[in-house]
């Protein structure tokens, strides 16, 4: 029933502007494939490529091994949640879960069994005679998610559907989501800026930038071993150096920067602007100086999130930097202007370089 | 009423409030409560008026009911009073005017509203515009004159061979309604156009995801969402094609008769301003009343055509 979808250097150009460019992807039969990246990085324009209401300027696109070209939206085995869900508000919930079906010429009594069917799948029963207005964000999800599933689609497209839900329905959903997808086996296609979102649900994260699908991996991938500044620094906190790539042994390298000289994982050293990049949680506070990759600094603010507490500091040498304690009470929590050594990890630390820009 | 007065300060606020109430007293309600009170008086002259024949009585309105002919309603022969004939005729064709006004606006206004780009409606806007530059009495007879036996539109269609003997456009009511759909097309687009503008676009393309084909997108997301619309344009249209006098007096043939032209009759030929006065208001209600109908039949609230 789930499909896979291979993107075959899909270009998408609007005018002069190259939104999509070429991007290379095969995305699985029934799995879950995020599409993260800033607005303006083309994902959306990827999903309605692959939903039809956009044509790639070359390329070609495949859902289960079929060529999509002359395909168009009503014709494609995908279905679409919106944005902003595009529920249709002059119809009752039952009817719209089943409109897809009245398109096919479902009869009304089986059209009105399925749609309590799939009301019960996602937890919305007893919903079907309302109407649109009478429910809240986080049902209406559920119920355009049951509109989507109702046409039983080989893959199901998201465009950041949670985006206009509060924190809490937002982090209740992504679990539901997952669940959802887990229990029909459908593939997900799912877009969004969040990278919490992204992280928390995907199988498989394809990070965008300029058009670029820049890294495509698993969460852990993504956010342990980033291929390059760009996803680095999108996704989560970093503490950036720049300098010159020295002598390298072991997949080690030494980093010559202004601040001083640091040793840390590199995987390439071609590429433009190589950069050193370390975690914030991966960086330690110390009153004394650490065996290598250290600098003296003064703490210049203490933000106390909650769950762990955020330390920002200059160096002597003028560097800002962020380390993050955990809020555990295993270690003290440095004041405001106090002198101490922050240091990192060479095996933590990591020389990118920078993400790749439109039209490269 | 506090906020206009917070905003414009006490003199403007009172000028605002005099002019309004000189609008809707001199110019709306006197007229027509003059016209109510002389529609139930008789037509006498000068010096009876005030006298002892001059009271209050139905008799202008009774007269709407008055000299019945025979006449052939689907094969059949019932005695009908020649002005409710008109009347009837008058709404039969004004209902069909609204209809075919109707099935050319509405893709004219989904076309404007969702499928012209933005930078070229300024554009197509101002065409549409253009001709009511020009007065209505001078479009009719360029109308007249089209559609005139050897006038350019028989011309057009005898020469590319789709006739092959000239039409009498001018006769019955063909030229009339013609004529009506032309001036007041207008009225139905642009509500029309506004309704469907209003519709995000992503219902309709959610609806195309969904599998559905074009009228079926149309006939369950795009139609429903612009009735309001197609609502306020129709009681429009219906309303000024029943009470236009011009058209039909211009491309009216001898058999075509429209109520206005009764009233017109009345109140110009017989110079009988108080049976003329009976038949507008007779005239007014029954349209309201049939148009009420319509409203109810199409679930059509009267806050919907307000907005």
């Amino acid at each position: 029933m789930s499909a896979g979808i291979d993107l075959d250097n899909v270009c998408c150009d609007f005018g002069s502007f190259r939104a999509v460019d070429h991007v290379n992807v095969s995305i699985k039969p029934g799995e879950f494939f995020s599409f993260l990246g800033p607005s303006g990085c083309g994902k959306t324009t990827i999903l309605r490529m692959i939903s039809g209401f956009t044509d790639p300027s070359s390329g070609v696109i495949r859902i289960g091994d079929k060529d999509m070209k002359g395909q168009r939206p009503n014709q494609r085995p995908t279905a679409l949640i919106f944005q902003n869900l595009a529920l249709f508000p002059l119809m009752p919930i039952w009817e719209n879960i089943s409109f897809g079906l009245e398109v096919r010429g479902v009869g009304k009594t089986e059209r009105r069994a399925k749609a309590e069917e799939l009301l019960r799948l996602v937890d919305l029963p007893g919903a079907a005679d309302k109407m649109v207005s009478q429910l809240s964000g986080g049902q209406k999800q559920r119920v355009a998610i049951a509109r989507a599933l109702a046409v039983e689609p080989s893959v199901m497209l998201l465009d950041e559907p949670l985006s206009a839900l509060d924190l809490k329905l937002r982090q209740h959903m992504r679990a539901e989501l997952r669940a959802i997808q887990k229990r029909t086996g459908v593939t997900f296609i799912y877009i969004t800026h969040d990278q919490g979102e992204a992280l928390a649900m995907s199988d498989r994260v394809g990070v965008m930038s300029q058009g670029k699908l820049q890294q495509v991996a698993d969460p852990r991938d993504i956010y342990n071993n980033p291929s390059n500044g760009f996803v680095a620094s999108f996704v989560g906190e970093n503490n950036i150096f720049a300098g010159t790539v020295g002598a390298v042994a072991d997949g080690m390298a030494r980093f010559d920067t202004a601040h001083g000289t640091f040793r840390a994982r590199v995987n390439t050293t071609s590429g433009k602007d190589l950069k050193l990049y370390v975690r914030p949680e991966h960086t330690i506070i110390s009153s004394f100086p650490g065996a290598e990759n250290s600098l003296p600094a003064t703490v210049t603010d203490v933000a106390f999130e909650g769950n762990f507490i955020s330390v920002h500091a200059v160096s002597d040498s003028g560097a800002t930097l962020m380390a993050e304690l955990r809020n555990d009470g295993s270690s003290a929590i440095p004041v405001t202007g106090e002198k101490l050594h922050m240091s990192f990890a060479a095996e933590r630390a990591s020389i990118l370089p920078d993400g790749l820009t439109r039209g490269e | 009423m506090d906020d206009l007065l917070r905003r414009y300060g006490p003199t403007l606020t009172g000028a605002f409030m005099l002019l309004t109430a000189f609008w809707l007293l001199m110019l709306v309600i006197l007229p027509n409560i003059t016209l109510f009170e002389a529609s139930f008086r008789p037509y006498l002259p000068v010096v009876d008026v005030g006298g002892p024949k001059d009271f209050y009585s139905f008799n202008n309105y009774g007269k709407f009911f008055a000299n019945s002919t025979d006449t052939d309603i689907f094969g059949m022969n019932i005695p009908l009073p020649i002005h409710v004939k008109i009347f009837f005729g008058t709404i039969y064709y004004s209902t069909l005017v609204t209809v075919i006004t109707f099935v050319v606006a509405y893709p004219l206004a989904f076309y404007l509203a969702k499928v012209v780009s933005p930078k070229s409606l300024p554009t197509l806007f101002l065409l549409l515009f253009v001709p009511l530059w020009v007065s209505e009495v001078l479009r009719s007879f360029a109308w007249w004159i089209i559609l005139a036996l050897k006038g350019p539109l028989n011309a057009i269609l005898l020469g590319t061979g789709i006739l092959d003997q000239p039409v009498r456009w001018i006769m019955g009511y063909r030229a009339i309604i013609i004529g009506l759909v032309y001036t007041y097309v207008l009225f139905m687009v642009f509500p029309i156009y506004n309704a469907i503008q209003s519709l995000d676009t992503n219902q309709i393309e959610a609806a195309q995801d969904l599998g559905s084909p074009w009228w079926r997108t149309h006939l369950r997301v795009i139609l429903p969402h612009a009735k309001p619309g197609i609502a306020s344009g129709s009681v429009m249209v219906f309303m000024l094609s029943a009470g236009s006098l011009l058209v039909p007096a211009l491309l009216g043939s001898p058999t075509s008769l429209w109520f206005t032209q009764t009233i017109q009759q009345w109140m110009l030929e017989s110079q009988d301003w108080n049976t003329g006065a009976a038949y507008s208001f007779l005239f007014l209600i029954l349209c309201t009343c049939f148009v009420s109908l319509v409203m109810w039949v199409f679930k059509v609230q009267l806050t919907d055509i307000a907005k």
